[in-house]
């Protein structure tokens, strides 16, 4: 079996039983949810003096960065079970492999998310989204790989600390600031009304930072899980 | 001959931050334009030995996942948590400084932000390595956490200064120097010179206490095997 159809098994598998217990998209998107609302306390979104474009995008993706957080720390946790993940490591599947399909299965349920989210938030807070829909998806894809290839990174390197839950966020926060940087100026400004070709400089920052730290999570996942 | 060395960094140390001082309160005419300006020559020499202690850093958790070998890992180790002290130093006399020139204790202006995301980055380095007892999993967890780090506080660095450049936000620059003359430049560098000896020596003391721990931890695995 090739690497790719390695990938795609485990990201199959990993969907699959997402999709039958919802555990960790249930959970992520009550969350969203709930921060939205309570988002609406922190400025007056009835206010017309309030401008909500201007925050929208920080907004957005504090949503987006906690609810992965919450689905990401599962990734690896719940092959903990069974020692399936020792099962997974001794598997002929190569662990570039194994870790290419959570990440996998990851952007699809975290982008799934997103989504739903932004439909929320775009009624809650009268934010119009239709006109620039394609280029936030851009942004979102781009933007989410990055959240995804750290998140599930550390998501493993993490797996068999005792405060993992925690640990996660604190370490991967901080990673993330380049790309949630880039995603929040790109998205406020979309939703302001400049189109993405006079930001290209942050599109770069993003396809630059996916990149690069795709390539240094496929050489170090293995000397994460085995040493 | 570790012994000795020390001595000798310590009296460097000693003899370069004393003559720096001097030449900073007596010799260099003195800028009444800017406020306490003189935190500046600690200011900066601080920013740099972190920085640097960082890429050593990264260095070292390289050759430690290359070779295997823990006194390469108790050198990462020692160097990060060296160098996270001066980046505290960095932050907090710039702070100071700011207040007095500023009226402000914080802005978030871009070399503040990647500095104080920087710091994170490493403190949560620190942190990963509390939290894990078995040495190597340690080691190779946080030798990848470091190498992570490094890259990262690349993108973090650029981007920042992007971000701030398109967004111009009422803050002063950071680099408006402050009236630095050329003459005033060369402290900046000779206590430059002065922080890394001192970070030299506390690296040593820092290593060697690792050392003893990883020690002593063996010895007790030995009696508790018994």
């Amino acid at each position: 079996m090739g690497f790719v159809r390695q990938a795609l098994t485990i990201a199959a598998k990993d969907l699959r039983s997402e999709l039958r217990t919802k555990e960790a998209i249930n959970a992520s998107l009550a969350f969203s949810l709930v921060i939205l609302v309570l988002f609406s306390f922190a400025f007056d979104p009835g206010n017309s003096e309030v401008n909500i474009q201007a925050v929208s995008g920080g907004l957005l993706w504090l949503v987006f960065s906690f609810a992965g957080a919450l689905s990401l720390n599962r990734s690896f946790a719940r092959e903990l079970q069974n020692d399936c993940l020792d099962a997974l490591i001794a598997s002929p599947a190569p662990t570039g492999a194994v870790f290419t399909g959570k990440a996998l299965a990851n952007y699809a349920l975290l982008m799934a998310v997103e989504i739903v989210s932004l439909g929320i938030f775009s009624v809650l807070y009268d934010v119009k989204v239709k006109e620039y829909f394609w280029p936030i998806l851009l942004v979102m894809l781009l933007t989410t790989w990055a959240i995804t290839v750290i998140g599930t990174l550390f998501s493993a390197l993490t797996v068999n600390l005792r405060m993992r839950e925690v640990m996660l966020p604190i370490l991967t926060y901080p990673l993330l600031v380049p790309p949630l940087m880039a995603a929040i100026v790109l998205t406020t400004d979309l939703l302001g009304g400049t189109p993405l070709a006079k930001d290209t400089i942050w599109v770069r920052v993003l396809v630059a930072f996916d990149v690069v730290f795709s390539w240094l999570a496929v050489v170090f996942i293995d000397i994460v899980l085995v040493g | 001959m570790r012994e000795r060395l020390m001595y000798l960094l310590a009296a460097a140390a000693a003899f370069l931050l004393t003559w720096n001082l001097y030449k900073i309160f007596f010799v260099l005419p003195i800028t009444a334009n800017v406020a306490a300006y003189q935190i500046v020559y600690f200011h900066v020499p601080a920013a740099f030995t972190a920085l640097s202690g960082f890429f050593v850093a990264l260095g070292a958790s390289g050759l430690y996942l290359a070779t295997g070998k823990f006194k390469y890992d108790e050198f990462a180790a020692a160097v990060t948590e060296v160098a996270l002290a001066f980046a505290t130093v960095n932050l907090i006399t710039g702070s100071i400084w700011a207040r007095y020139a500023w009226g402000i204790w914080w802005t978030w202006d871009a070399r503040l932000t990647s500095m104080l995301t920087c710091w994170l980055i490493y403190a949560g380095y620190m942190i990963l390595r509390r939290s894990i007892e078995e040495p190597t999993q340690r080691a190779r967890l946080s030798a990848v956490l470091s190498i992570l780090g490094c890259v990262d506080v690349g993108f973090v660095y650029k981007s920042i200064e992007w971000f701030r450049t398109q967004h111009p936000s009422p803050v002063l620059s950071i680099r408006d120097g402050g009236g630095m003359g050329p003459g005033m430049e060369a402290p900046i560098y000779w206590n430059f010179l002065g922080l890394a000896c001192l970070s030299a020596i506390l690296i040593i003391v820092r290593m060697r206490q690792e050392e003893t721990a990883r020690e002593i931890d063996s010895l007790r695995r030995m009696a508790h095997s018994y």
